[in-house]
């Protein structure tokens, strides 16, 4: 059953990235968009994520759940190391979901839009920022259970350039699976062209800032190049990867949306399986050798097995409703349109 | 100000944000509902223009809700990992099914809100009840894991160890029945009264009559039904503490000798040092006969429990005749209202009645912090009753006094933009929502 638990948790955790990544990237595309065509782009990007909004965040308290009922040594180890980033976080996942409904549902449109939109945009980069720290410094291996001074246990845990290179590869992801997102919801020729121009200079980021990563995991002596490469998985991940940006690059004028949205969902899901397959079950590394592992570290059998049908049922309920919602909304868009 | 101390405050301000918000975000879909059923059934134009109205305020309501939920979920392991590390595994599982409730709620949310026109009328309007029940659920599967603090159960504490766990055991706590029912009721209570009031204020002003009267109307019957109903589930509360915490209700009651016969404390200062509450009014036996049903029942007295595992007695005590007051006090009116409904109709047009329910507005609110008070003070030392200790569930990093300043700060200028939006909303009524009023002004 414990691996029925892990598959739910690596699912969700990728189903937030794509979901919620998108979500947060249309509040970065904001910030990197000129004056002239802002509005455009919050129109197209609105129509498209409105009614699915919630659910997309949903994703992130089912992975906390999971971690907190299954697998309570890691969630509890992390919470007190990385306490500091994950505030951070938190006050970006505050700030941004409040903004976006107050924008929306002001009953007067003034002078309050205009605090509103800087605090929708600066907190839709600072959360994926943070969730890319967070990530990377559950496995850098500087989270030391023996520190002695706080400096070492709750800064030095996550505040290291390997970390930082992710979360900025975090938030390029994010406003790269937006953009792509969007194109298959533009209308207007004009639009579909602004952002096939965006998509393309956005592939260019992301590929800069995956650079980037390698090169701070060198510097800081981490092993990212032998977690990759050391095994199969990781090599094939990473070519299908490579192979389907390229493809995504030449298919951007005339490809069809799905196909484009799915070489996006592929690469990342690509990106997060070579990143999490090597450590496998290990999903926290600390520091002098010692690891949390999935495995080693779940619950008891009673709770992992509750856990898990917990999960089983609840999907039976939320997977359907969540289709019908996003395939009624699609057709009841292009009936409109027709 | 010290980390333990820091971290309490903390976790007391986002749970009493939370509470509000999530109560609200709980009960409106039901309003919103009967409003919008209404509409369908009677084609009456004025309800669907409430029905609107009121789904704004749920879409505002359940994102602050669902954000500060988020939160907490955090914040559980950020102030006490050594609770989360142990107490995860055994109270996950109203957690676990929560998260699906709440998925089911933000799916049907999402199709209510953006539904209009698009689906049959009364599948959307079935998406809107989904919204209420999900939401509902998800309360009382918190509550439920809540319980599990004063109620452990589903596993054994042997030498330290928390062995045997039962997850579901310990969902079904001997406290998640009387607590959820408490609290969902209070829910209805508390947004009945707050949303009758807020109506019944824009009636006397005589903006938009007809709309704010069908609205009032929803709310305050309601509220009327819930606050006459919360007594009985009171009592429930009252005997099933008195027999698992009789250290919370000694608290509760300032109630500091075993006695047999006691007699119910209303209002008093309590003085811990000398034993005895100055100025209160004592009824005779009235607190045996509420905790074990019998006049000369004994009712056990702080004496009886170690001093290190008092609880606070003087915020218990005041937030405990605070809640019991306003119940009161709401539990009147409401019987008034319910009086004015069968046999005094023309009570209903006057202005004094209103003018009581714009004085009730957050009696409700004010009723369920201190509830929440005095289950929350009442059952420390602990944090799991008689299993660990508050003190020793923080969290070891130093500084958490700064957290809790950021996140009041946070948490305070959320209150006041929801309260700003809300305030625009309601004034806007002629303007958004009320079409018998724009066909008048044009």
């Amino acid at each position: 059953m414990v691996y029925v638990v892990i598959v739910f948790l690596w699912t969700a955790i990728l189903l937030y990235i794509l979901l919620g990544g998108a979500d947060f990237g249309a509040g970065i595309m904001e910030l990197f968009t000129s004056k002239k065509n802002r509005h455009r782009t919050r129109k197209n990007m609105y129509e498209a994520i409105g009614p699915v909004w919630e659910a997309n965040h949903m994703w992130l308290i089912i992975v906390i759940v999971i971690l907190f009922v299954g697998f309570p040594k890691i969630y509890t180890t992390v919470s007190v190391y990385l306490h500091i980033p994950l505030v951070c976080m938190l006050l970006g996942i505050i700030a941004r979901g409040t903004a976006f409904v107050f924008r929306n549902y002001d009953a007067v449109k003034d002078g309050m839009q205009k605090v509103y939109t800087p605090i929708f945009v600066v907190s839709s980069v600072v959360t994926p920022f943070f969730l890319g720290i967070i990530a990377a410094s559950s496995v850098s291996g500087q989270i030391d259970l023996q520190a002695a001074d706080f400096v070492s246990a709750y800064i030095f845990s996550w505040l290291n350039w390997f970390s930082l290179s992710v979360g900025l590869f975090t938030v390029t992801i994010c406003a790269y699976l937006a953009t792509i997102f969007i194109i298959g919801e533009t209308t207007h020729p004009d639009d579909r062209a602004l952002f096939i121009r965006k998509a393309r200079r956005v592939i260019f980021v992301v590929m800069g800032a995956g650079a980037l990563v390698f090169m701070a995991a060198y510097a800081e002596n981490i092993p990212l190049m032998d977690w990759i490469f050391s095994d199969y998985p990781g090599v094939i991940a990473l070519v299908l990867a490579t192979i389907s940006l390229v493809l995504t690059f030449i298919e951007l004028n005339k490809g069809h949306a799905i196909i484009l949205r799915f070489f996006a969902g592929f690469q990342v899901s690509m990106i997060l399986f070579a990143a999490t397959y090597s450590h496998f079950p290990d999903i926290v590394l600390l520091k002098g050798g010692e690891n949390l592992s999935l495995l080693t570290h779940q619950g008891q059998y009673k709770t992992i097995a509750s856990l898990g049908w917990a999960l089983l049922i609840g999907s039976v309920f939320i997977l359907p409703a969540l289709f019908y919602l996003i395939y009624s909304f699609r057709t009841k868009k292009s009936e409109q349109h027709d | 100000m010290e980390d333990f101390l820091a971290a309490r405050l903390q976790m007391a301000f986002s749970l009493g944000f939370h509470i509000v918000f999530s109560c609200i975000g709980m009960v409106m879909p039901f309003f919103m509902c009967t409003a919008h059923y209404f509409w369908l059934k009677k084609k009456d134009p004025v309800y669907l223009d409430v029905t609107k109205a009121w789904s704004k305020g749920v879409a505002i309501f359940f994102a602050t809700g669902a954000v500060s939920g988020t939160v907490l979920s955090f914040e559980l392991g950020l102030l006490w990992p050594r609770f989360m590390e142990h107490a995860g595994p055994i109270f996950g599982m109203p957690f676990s099914l929560e998260g699906t409730a709440f998925f089911i709620e933000a799916i049907a949310l999402g199709f209510y809100l953006y539904g209009w026109n698009k689906f049959h009328p009364w599948f959307h309007w079935l998406t809107g009840v989904i919204v209420g029940v999900s939401g509902l659920l998800s309360g009382i599967l918190v509550v439920a894991a809540n319980a599990w603090m004063n109620s452990p159960a589903g596993f054994d504490f042997i030498d330290g160890q928390y062995l045997n766990i039962d997850p579901v055991k310990a969902m079904f706590n001997d406290a998640w029945f009387s607590q959820a029912l408490h609290m969902c009721i209070a829910a209805f209570v508390s947004t009945g009264f707050a949303v009758a009031g807020v109506h019944a204020l824009m009636i006397l002003k005589g903006k938009n009559v007809l709309f704010h009267r069908k609205a009032f109307q929803i709310a305050a019957i309601f509220a009327t039904i819930a606050a006459c109903l919360q007594p009985i589930s009171g009592d429930i509360s009252a005997k099933d503490v008195a027999g698992r915490q009789p250290a919370k209700l000694a608290a509760m009651e300032a109630h500091f000798h075993t006695e047999k016969g006691a007699p119910l404390i209303i209002g008093g200062i309590p003085d811990v040092e000398n034993k005895t509450v100055k100025y209160a009014i004592k009824i005779p036996k009235a607190l045996s006969f509420m905790a074990t049903g019998d006049f000369n029942g004994e009712v056990k007295g702080l004496d009886s429990i170690p001093v290190e595992d008092h609880p606070p007695v003087a915020i218990t005590h005041y937030a405990f005749q605070l809640m019991v007051g306003l119940g009161m006090l709401m539990l009147g009116l409401a019987l008034i209202y319910f009086y004015a409904l069968i046999k005094k109709k023309h009570w209903l047009d006057s202005k004094w009645l209103l003018r009581l329910f714009v004085v009730a507005t957050p009696m409700g609110y004010i009723a369920l912090e201190a509830g929440w008070t005095v289950t929350e003070v009442g059952r420390q030392p602990w944090i799991i009753h008689g299993v660990m200790r508050t003190a020793d569930a923080v969290t070891p990093m130093p500084g958490i006094a700064y957290s809790f300043y950021l996140f009041t700060a946070v948490y305070i200028s959320l209150a006041v933009i929801v309260s700003v939006l809300l305030y625009r909303q309601i004034t806007m009524v002629g303007k958004l929502y009320d079409s018998s009023s724009q066909t008048k002004n044009s």
